[in-house]
């Protein structure tokens, strides 16, 4: 399921940057923090929710607390300098998911405001 | 004695000395935080005393509490949530009346692991019992099963949580005994906003405060007779 879901993800990423469909809302990709991300933009799209995944299960369970792979880290970076957060209209997070149609529930308890 | 056996007492010794420089200050307990990559250890078991005959009548523990893990009521006490609370008794008889704070009692046989049908509440290995709310499914079999009702659930929507505190609607919480705290090597908020009523450190180190005054003081579970051994021991009760 998820593989699937990486894969929409991936295509309409590629699609996004290929052309301007006009009648759909672009994601917006606007990093304005950071020099560079934890992995390459390729691994990123494709396996981003399996880091998380992977991360969330030794932080909660063993207590691991390393930064590479938290959410608090990609906040950190890519939530958006005039609203502070990674949702709204624009939000790096919220912008791509809609435009993909894949339901996120990180934030329902996660913060999605850089601290 | 032989000079080889001679010898590795005095590296013994030497090694004592160095482990203890002078009363209350030790080389160990600096290196006493874990490294973030490190995974806690059933080595330790981190644990709270709480003196009752010094507990004021206030609720700093409670509002430090709020206001380090971001949870605030509705004005519902029904439904609201509680990680700790203020607990009051009277002796029926006597009139004696004391306060106390009463929260996750952090139990080394908890009830809320045993009955929790997805494996969402859990005990770390260093003795905090917590709720994985990615797998939680709000079922609040633990609420029932918790005999000090330490456990609460979420009602309703919440917005503006703390980073290291993620709270959702539907999942059940408790006191995680400020476990992104203590993870920081620092201690829980309330025993920060209340040294003088409670100690906090780990049981199984026989150098700390907490293990020296259990050995030492007369102290108490709550409900000792369900053998749980609970990590959060009151004197004074």
């Amino acid at each position: 399921m998820t593989r699937i879901a990486a894969a929409i993800l991936a295509a309409a990423l590629a699609l996004a940057a290929a052309a301007d469909t006009g009648r759909v809302s672009q994601p917006v990709i606007k990093i304005e923090r950071g020099e560079a991300c934890v992995a390459s933009v390729p691994e990123m799209r494709r396996d981003h929710m399996k880091m998380l995944l992977h991360q969330r299960d030794r932080t909660m369970r063993e207590g691991v607390r390393t930064t590479r792979f938290s959410l608090k880290g990609c906040v950190e970076c890519h939530a958006a300098a005039k609203t502070g957060s990674v949702l709204g209209k624009d939000g790096f997070c919220s912008s791509c998911h809609e435009y993909a149609a894949v339901r996120m529930d990180c934030f329902e308890c996660h913060s999605a405001a850089r601290p | 004695m032989n000079p080889e056996r001679r010898q590795l007492l005095g590296w013994g010794a030497a090694a004592a000395a160095g482990l203890a420089l002078a009363p209350g200050l030790r080389l160990v307990e600096l290196a006493a935080a874990r490294s973030p990559e490190k995974a806690a250890s059933a080595l330790q078991r981190w644990g709270l005393l709480i003196d009752v005959a010094k507990c004021a009548d206030c609720d700093a523990c409670v509002s430090a509490c709020r206001d380090e893990n971001g949870w605030t009521g509705h004005g519902r006490p029904a439904t609201d949530v509680q990680w700790i609370r203020k607990v009051s008794l009277r002796d029926k008889h006597t009139g004696h009346a004391q306060t106390a704070p009463l929260m996750c009692q952090h139990c080394e046989h908890p009830p809320c692991v045993d009955v929790c049908p997805t494996g969402a509440s859990f005990k770390r290995d260093d003795g905090i019992v917590l709720v994985d709310k990615h797998i939680c499914i709000g079922c609040r079999y633990c609420v029932m099963a918790c005999p000090y009702g330490a456990r609460s659930f979420v009602h309703e929507p919440v917005s503006g949580q703390k980073p290291e505190v993620p709270r959702g609607m539907g999942t059940v919480e408790s006191c995680t005994l400020c476990v992104h705290r203590v993870d920081r090597g620092q201690s829980p908020a309330c025993v920060e906003a209340c040294s003088q009523a409670m100690v906090f450190g780990d049981l199984n180190d026989s150098s700390s405060e907490i293990h020296r005054r259990l050995k030492s003081e007369p102290s108490t579970q709550l409900r000792a007779d369900l053998a749980l051994n609970t990590g959060v021991r009151y004197q004074g009760l």
